[in-house]
């Protein structure tokens, strides 16, 4: 028997992954190539049918239905289950069109052009027309908009609708990379009801209809039988539960409660892992942490000192201690080697207490004490990582009081307030928005409030050239600007860690942009 | 001194083992520096090292020395609890004897306070005061405090009421005693052993309220070593059936024993059973 | 008779008192708390524009008095409100998670009450022999371990290796009776382990307080077994003692078992109340505050009642 065979095996059913790697092994292949060849033969069958169980962490009683406050992977995947977006960050990580079939932009990038698919259904029978699309979108903008996403459709100065499935949207000022923004899992697309987004009834076009929402508790999903994408919503029944404890949602998948948990635990997932029967489900995203040094405060406005802080932090203890090795080393600059036209050139920075001391000498210290305000709010193991940090520091005269800040209110009271802090970024797809988010002058989440001027001109230039080679050393360039002189320690880039029971299987990619291929599994994934 | 060690003599096994226990529990905490193999907060190991000659008790998931922790541990959680419980019994104590023996408003008044103070949840009122003036071991202590000193109060209050109403008291009075004489000669010996017996809980009671906070993300500051935050940074392992965790919940549940043994055979020599 | 009904009267409008207080203590200390329920909900995300406008439609930019007092005058006439953070009626909200709460400790009650009464006439009966200090150490041990910890250890045996239990309390809308008590079995068992303790010390210890009285000595010379001087003739009278903190801990089982829910994932008063805490959803802090003092107050009553019917001392006083 030869693997082709084996792979007909998998793909009809007749073997599981695991007995395929055994027997794949046994002719000879590596586990990881084995594992790939397992998963392209499963990607071939999508099946239709039974009932996905799944454990997440971050929803809470207050949660809304108004995608407008969705924060994390619980409303996410009741959003992403039960609606679609524009554009689509596909399970490769390329942009794909949701909803939309095709786009097209003037040469200045500012102008752009999106062709719906056609004959798209609400699951209450209305068909998508452009108008639902642009009443979507205006939900999160203007001046009394609440949105988490507002940012996203800031740039957008203009919609309106040509014939029965064309959106054309005017930008304030060219951004090449404008796609991408409006894939993001707020933007969902909604049903227009009296030239206002409809989401109180909660409809979409989306895989699945909802039946029973208690916040906090558990949302309840069944197919819809005329969802019009191939292969995907492949369940019968979705139930989303709320495990909010780690423990809890390990133990649930353990003694099969659920099929499907997030955020497994760092500490203990290798020994989850060993549990016979569940799968890790283990990504390098755009997600990384970071400490951010208000820089136009004193001491921090001392590049000097921001430099000795740099080079007196050990990232591959901080990796191993608190990531656990699920992560990779990241250099100060918040781009992840995934992303396109990340400087991975750029030498990593080492942990080097001379240097260090030579930076905080320059700065014109020869000691000095800092507060570092941490709470494990900013991310699950931010004040013991802060208290590492302290330990790292001490060599180089560097004398850290470590603020544990109540997790509660972290981000209006500490976080862009206490001048160092602790702080997670989910990251970004794309160098212009994750720059203009978080490292443009004026941004809004400028959380470092650092302002260069070479930075934000090349800022400017990126958005507007649409030449990859050009766009490569502009980008280039821009992280090399943050790496020496900005005002954040990003010390590492955290793998998405998610669980699941071999009962429930997906296609050979898993994108990573979010946890759990994106926070679309329940669209795409299927019962082995 | 002879009187006591006679006592002591006397006393039951169980008794002399909960004695045991506390004085090595104050002699480890005293000394904490100079038995711990390693400083408190040092990172010495990888993370979650099994047991070996270099690290008795394995390391924790920063690396840092179980043993070591746990010695330190002593220090501030049997220090914490300490201060904690005996101010709650200050307060609650003295206010809930002013009441009974006073009567009237001040009963009234105290009583309705108590009251609304008892009627909120313990966990949230905790939480809501100790977001709002920040997290650190004074403002832990004094919360802590207030909430057990109302049922202190409670205790004292009604325990005593009923020694307030005996003759001897009444008697006391006519002669023209002070109330602090009152007080400390004739109704505080007989509430002593109700007393002592709740003592000897909330004392116990405080580690796992601070380990509830620590679970709700308030507890004590890191990287001070406490053990109801040492259960919690631990816990997850114990599903995998690694005992790591239980060492810190092993010695708060010790230190319990061994306080309640003593407790019992304080109320067992104050009942006047002969046997 | 009268004399009680009087007390129930005069205990009932010093509670509605009492609530009215609460109610302002909790008002203000929401109010304290750092950050509003807009910057609560965008988290990371907020920018100022976005959530002075989730303010200005929440009417969390009012003064804070007139917020309070549109909020009393709703609840004076019985209406909760809605929840800020998503609209839904309080009261719809409320009703589920009470009962479910009430069902917990109902269970939990059940089971721990009788067994720790039990436990603690024995304990009293063979004191200080074996079988009390085993009982002693056992139950003490049981409340030395964090909640959580317990929990984590009960699920450990029961769900995972031992697979009698579910290990999380999916409790759906259209579950039986027995279904239902089945997924809530391991919450119950762990909250038990959490009261049993008390309640067994005190009951031994009120017994125990009460054998060198006159009349025991009594019985005891008119050579009564130990088991029916301390069945019929010490526990009537300790009853008052044992009653007080057996109510006690009831009222913890259905106000303090925050911790527990989390854990199992019981969805019930608690977990709401904190999680409105921490977005800052005044009203629904509110009505669940309100409901909890409720209980505490009513249940304190009941202790108060139970102990004058059962002494007839206090039930016809000199």
């Amino acid at each position: 028997m030869n693997v082709k065979d084996l792979q007909g095996l998998v793909s009809r059913g007749k073997m599981s992954r695991r007995d395929f790697l055994a027997q794949a092994s046994a002719l000879g292949l590596t586990l990881s190539a084995a594992g790939t060849l397992a998963d392209q033969a499963l990607a071939a069958t999508p099946k239709k049918g039974g009932r996905l169980r799944a454990g997440l962490a971050e929803g809470g009683t207050t949660d809304s239905l108004d995608p407008a406050t969705y924060t994390d992977i619980y409303m996410i995947s009741v959003g992403f289950g039960t609606h679609n977006s524009i554009t689509e960050i596909g399970p490769d990580n390329q942009l794909t069109g949701d909803i939309a079939e095709s786009w097209e932009a003037t040469p200045d990038a500012k102008t752009w052009t999106f062709k719906l698919r056609k004959g798209i259904e609400f699951s209450n029978g209305k068909t998508l027309t452009p108008q639902d699309v642009i009443a979507s979108l205006n939900h999160h903008r203007g001046e009394d908009s609440k949105s988490a996403a507002k940012a996203n459709v800031d740039p957008i100065k203009d919609l309106r609708a040509d014939g029965d499935d064309v959106v054309v949207m005017e930008l304030h000022g060219s951004n090449a990379d404008f796609p991408y923004l409006l894939a993001d899992y707020h933007l969902l697309v909604m049903p227009e009801v009296d030239g206002k987004a409809d989401w109180q009834n909660y409809v979409g076009t989306g895989a699945y209809v909802l039946q029973d929402f208690e916040p906090g508790v558990r949302t309840f999903l069944t197919r819809n039988p005329n969802y019009w994408k191939e292969g995907r919503g492949n369940f019968d029944e979705v139930e989303l539960l709320v495990i909010a404890d780690v423990a809890a949602r390990q133990s649930a998948l353990t003694s099969g409660e659920v099929d499907v948990m997030s955020r497994a635990d760092r500490k203990t997932v290798h020994l989850l892992g060993r549990t016979p029967g569940i799968e890790i489900e283990e990504q390098t995203g755009f997600l990384h942490y970071t400490a951010p040094m208000i820089t136009t405060r004193a001491p921090f406005d001392n590049n000097d000192l921001r430099l000795a802080l740099k080079y007196a932090v050990d990232r591959e203890q901080l990796m191993s201690t608190i990531l656990r090795g699920h992560g990779t080393l990241a250099n100060d600059h918040p781009i992840a080697p995934s992303v396109p036209f990340a400087a991975t050139d750029i030498p990593q920075r080492q942990y080097d207490t001379d240097k260090a001391k030579f930076h905080l000498k320059k700065a014109g210290y020869d000691s000095i004490q800092l507060d570092l305000s941490a709470a494990d709010a900013a991310f699950a193991g931010a004040v013991d990582a802060a208290v590492l940090m302290k330990e790292q520091m001490a060599p180089a005269g560097i004398d850290i009081t470590v603020v544990r800040e109540p997790n509660d209110g972290y981000w209006s009271n500490v976080w862009m307030k206490k001048p160092w802090s602790m702080c997670y970024w989910g990251g970004r797809p794309t160098c212009d928005w994750m720059f203009s988010t978080a490292y443009a002058e004026g941004a809004n989440w400028n959380d470092t409030f650092w302002s260069n001027e070479r930075f934000n001109k090349l800022l400017m230039e990126g958005r507007s050239e649409l030449d990859a080679s050009r766009r490569g050393e502009i980008y280039g360039e821009m992280q090399r600007i943050i790496h020496d002189d900005g005002g954040v320690i990003v010390w590492g880039f955290a793998n998405y860690l998610s669980a699941r029971s071999e009962k429930v299987t997906h296609g050979p990619d898993v994108a990573s942009n979010w946890e759990l291929d994106g926070g679309r599994y329940v669209e795409r994934w299927w019962m082995a | 001194m002879a009187a006591a060690l006679k006592l002591l003599r006397q006393a039951p096994l169980t008794a002399k083992f909960g004695l045991l226990v506390i004085v090595t529990y104050i002699v480890v905490a005293m000394f904490a520096p100079a038995i711990a193999p390693y400083g408190e907060t040092e990172v010495v190991g990888a993370e979650y090292e099994e047991s070996s000659p270099e690290f008795l008790l394995g390391t924790d998931n920063l690396g840092r020395d179980m043993l070591t922790r746990l010695v330190y541990g002593a220090r501030n959680t049997v220090g914490i609890a300490f201060v904690t419980t005996c101010l709650a019994f200050l307060v609650g104590g003295i206010l809930g004897l002013l009441a009974s023996t006073l009567g009237g408003w001040v009963d009234q008044g105290l009583g309705r306070i108590v009251d609304v103070l008892m009627a909120i949840p313990q966990l949230i009122f905790a939480l809501m005061i100790l977001t709002i003036v920040g997290t650190s071991v004074t403002s832990l202590v004094l919360v802590i405090a207030l909430l057990d000193s109302t049922r202190v109060f409670r205790l004292a209050r009604a325990v005593s009421m009923n020694i307030v109403v005996m003759e001897y008291v009444e008697a006391a009075k006519l002669r023209g005693e002070g109330l602090w004489w009152i007080i400390r000669h004739e109704i505080l010996p007989n509430i002593m052993p109700p007393l002592v017996a709740e003592f000897g809980l909330r004392f116990c009671f405080v580690f796992l309220f601070i380990s509830a906070l620590s679970f709700l993300g308030l507890g004590i500051q890191p990287p001070t070593a406490d053990w109801g935050s040492m259960v919690r940074d631990n816990a997850t392992l114990i599903t995998y059936g690694i005992t790591t965790p239980l060492l810190p919940a092993g010695a708060i549940a010790l230190l319990t024993v061994g306080v309640n043994f003593v407790v019992d055979w304080f109320l067992h020599k104050t009942s006047g059973l002969k046997e | 008779m009268a004399q009680i009904l009087k007390m129930v009267g005069q205990r009932l409008l010093l509670g509605l008192l009492t609530l009215f207080v609460v109610s302002l203590i909790i008002f203000l200390g929401v109010e304290l708390l750092p950050g509003d329920l807009a910057q609560a909900i965008l988290g990371q995300a907020a920018t100022p524009e976005t959530v002075a406008a989730f303010r200005k439609e929440l009417r969390l930019d009012l003064p804070a008095y007139e917020r309070y007092f549109e909020w009393l005058g709703g609840m004076v006439q019985g209406d909760f409100g809605r929840s800020l953070a998503n609209q839904r009626e309080i009261s719809e909200l409320l009703g589920s998670r009470l009962e479910n709460t009430l069902f917990l400790a109902g269970l939990a009650a059940v089971i721990s009450v009788p067994l720790a009464l039990t436990l603690g006439i024995l304990a009293a009966l063979y004191r200080n022999t074996l079988y009390d200090r085993t009982v002693n150490v056992v139950t003490l041990t049981s409340i030395s371990f964090p909640e959580f910890f317990v929990a984590y250890i009960l699920i450990l045996f029961l769900a995972i290796q031992a697979g009698v239990f579910p290990s999380i309390s999916n409790i759906g809308p259209d579950i039986g009776f027995w279904e239902r008590v089945y997924r809530t079995m391991l919450p119950a068992l762990t909250l038990t382990l959490v009261v049993v303790a008390h309640m067994m010390r005190m009951t031994r210890a009120a017994i125990i307080n009460l054998l060198a009285s006159p009349y025991i000595e009594m019985a005891r010379l008119k050579g009564l077994s130990p088991s029916r001087i301390i069945v019929h003739h010490a526990l009537p009278n300790a009853l008052a003692p044992i009653i007080n903190v057996v109510v006690l801990n009831i009222a913890y089982l259905i106000v303090g078992v925050v911790v527990v829910e989390v854990v199992f994932v019981y969805p019930g008063l608690g977990q709401l109340l904190v999680d409105s805490v921490s977005k800052r959803d005044l009203p629904v802090v509110q009505a669940c505050s309100l409901v909890f003092a409720m209980t505490f107050i009513l249940l304190n009553l009941l202790a108060d009642v139970l102990s004058i019917v059962t002494n007839p001392r206090l039930l016809h006083p000199r």
